[in-house]
């Protein structure tokens, strides 16, 4: 039996799982479920961060994988963000990094930047 | 001079959402004041997700709950003056306002709406011991620098506090290449939503030191910036017990040790302030001691997430459109009082109107984290309602509704945390 604290919400419900039989119980709705079965299985993230945005009015912008991808490939996306020069302007959705370290995962925008005036 | 019906000071999430509502309520005329460039305030540096379940059901980003909110404003016709400066409020609601391309300018509002959120705490506010030296930032800052300028602040971090944004800007800090060596809490218990101890500090092995505080800070004498932290075992009042210290070798030092709700245009208003949340009495429409001056979100009460801002911010918009129409409410009071284990409320008073229909809706923290326990409503010393919880904690704000029709009878009531019955 593994005791976890769910993070899909801010609600934070306490998990008890059972790694053999993957029953969950302590959760409030079924994401819940979810998440303690795959935190006992194969731990996944959503990683958020900024990639260098060029002729806009900021020099960042923020980005996230649109689905999460597994813990142990965290720093590996990291690494890649790291190399991205985006153009503004950008919109939310806009595809940044398509299906990174082969996992079907997608890097996206989060944020607006309009370009420059000039 | 100008006039516009309704006024709301701040373009963050409170006001967004406020202007929309009132915009939905009927008020035709409405102007969002705003200091920074951008509408969304402190969203566009939250790039971190988990916004949004309560009010879209979905995981959102926080640039992206924000985006959800411009967009709906740019549909209506409220008026936005963004990079202006709200210098001073007065009770006769004349708003004093600065921007480089309009100047000084004097703006009459007939109701306004104040939703100027909070700042951070600083070092000076909890007077650490030490250095002053370079490298000690508010971790609101640091996650600016990092988030919208491209900056890191440095490679070696110690984080005093553990709220929420020093949960966030460590796990950050980790993503960008610095290495987080410790995260300092005074109190017995994290101050941060469960979640982020989890996926921020355990998901990264980043130890946290319960019961400890920075007790001195010692500069490099070549460069002028933090080289090393002292920190010390704090016994049960908080207090350093001397011969537990320990160094950490660190080059920067990040603070989020609470917020405090941004209250000085309403001070200069008149408006009554509680000094237990530092943010304006309220009464259950959330106007403030001033008729057709409503307060919500941060500057009201610091909200831990930003579901409830908008929640907030959406009853003070439909309140002040019905002041607008309806002219200001006279009645008689119920006081609300904050009891055992319940540090205050909001609202501070419960006017007596329409006591037939509908419900009130109190907010509040608890003092220390508890289990199992029932949140009790008492008048007159009876108890009028009672909402069990499993998990009671001061980092989550609670929520309770009752009908009033239950309250018609009392003058006071109080909110306390008991026992479960048997």
């Amino acid at each position: 039996m593994k005791e976890l604290i769910c993070i899909s919400c801010p609600r934070g419900c306490h998990l008890k799982v059972d790694e053999k039989t993957l029953s969950v119980t302590g959760n409030s709705c079924p994401r819940g479920k979810i998440y303690g079965i795959s935190e006992v299985t194969n731990p996944v993230r959503t990683i958020t961060s900024t990639v260098k945005i060029s002729g806009g009015m900021l020099s960042r912008v923020s980005v996230k994988t649109d689905k999460p991808i597994a813990k142990t490939k965290i720093f590996a996306v990291m690494k890649l963000l790291n190399q991205v020069q985006l153009t503004a302007p950008v919109n939310i959705g806009d595809l940044v990094l398509e299906n990174i370290l082969d996992t079907d995962v997608n890097i996206v925008v989060t944020k607006k930047v309009e370009a420059k005036y000039e | 001079m100008c006039e516009h019906d309704l006024v709301i000071i701040g373009g963050g999430p409170a006001g967004l959402s406020a202007a929309y509502s009132a915009f939905q309520n009927g008020v035709k005329d409405i102007l969002i004041i705003e200091r920074d460039s951008h509408l969304g305030g402190i969203l566009n540096q939250c790039i971190h997700n988990g916004f949004g379940l309560h009010k879209f059901r979905e995981e959102l980003t926080g640039p992206e709950y924000a985006q959800r909110y411009i967009d709906l404003i740019h549909q209506t016709n409220v008026h936005i003056k963004s990079d202006t400066m709200v210098l001073d409020l007065s009770k006769d609601k004349t708003i004093h306002c600065i921007s480089a391309s309009e100047g000084y300018q004097h703006i009459r509002a007939k109701a306004i709406i104040l939703a100027m959120g909070c700042r951070e705490r600083t070092r000076g506010a909890i007077s650490i011991p030490g250095s002053r030296c370079s490298g000690i930032f508010t971790a609101g800052a640091a996650q600016k620098y990092c988030n919208i300028d491209g900056y890191l602040v440095g490679k070696k971090i110690v984080i005093l506090g553990s709220g929420d944004i020093g949960l966030i800007m460590a796990r950050r800090m980790v993503l960008e290449g610095a290495k987080v060596v410790a995260d300092i809490e005074i109190c017995p218990y994290s101050n941060g939503l469960n979640r982020n101890v989890v996926q921020c500090l355990n998901d990264y092995d980043i130890p946290l030191y319960l019961s400890h505080t920075v007790t001195d800070i010692i500069s490099d004498k070549n460069n002028g910036r933090v080289k090393k932290i002292v920190i010390s075992e704090v016994d049960e009042n908080k207090k350093p017990i001397s011969g537990t210290e320990q160094e950490i070798e660190c080059d920067t030092l990040l603070l989020s040790v609470g917020l405090i709700p941004e209250n000085e245009l309403s001070q200069n208003a008149g408006i009554e302030i509680d000094p237990r949340t530092k943010g304006p009495i309220v009464y259950d429409n959330l106007e403030t001691s001033v008729a057709g001056i409503f307060a919500c979100g941060n500057v009201l009460q610091v909200h831990d997430l930003v579901d409830y801002v908008s929640l907030e911010a959406e009853r003070a918009g439909e309140n002040a459109a019905k002041y607008l129409t309806e002219g200001e409410i006279h009645s008689s009071l119920i006081k609300v009082e904050n009891r055992s284990d319940v540090s205050y409320t909001i609202p501070q008073y419960i006017r007596k109107t329409n006591m037939e229909e509908g419900m009130i809706q109190i907010s509040f923290r608890v003092r220390r984290p508890m289990k199992n326990k029932r949140i009790v409503i008492e008048g007159h010393g009876k108890e009028i309602a009672s909402f069990p919880r499993i998990i009671l904690a001061p980092a989550e704000m609670e929520n309770i509704k009752i009908e009033k029709n239950k309250l018609k009878d009392v003058s006071i009531i109080g909110i306390s945390i008991k026992e479960m019955q048997k």
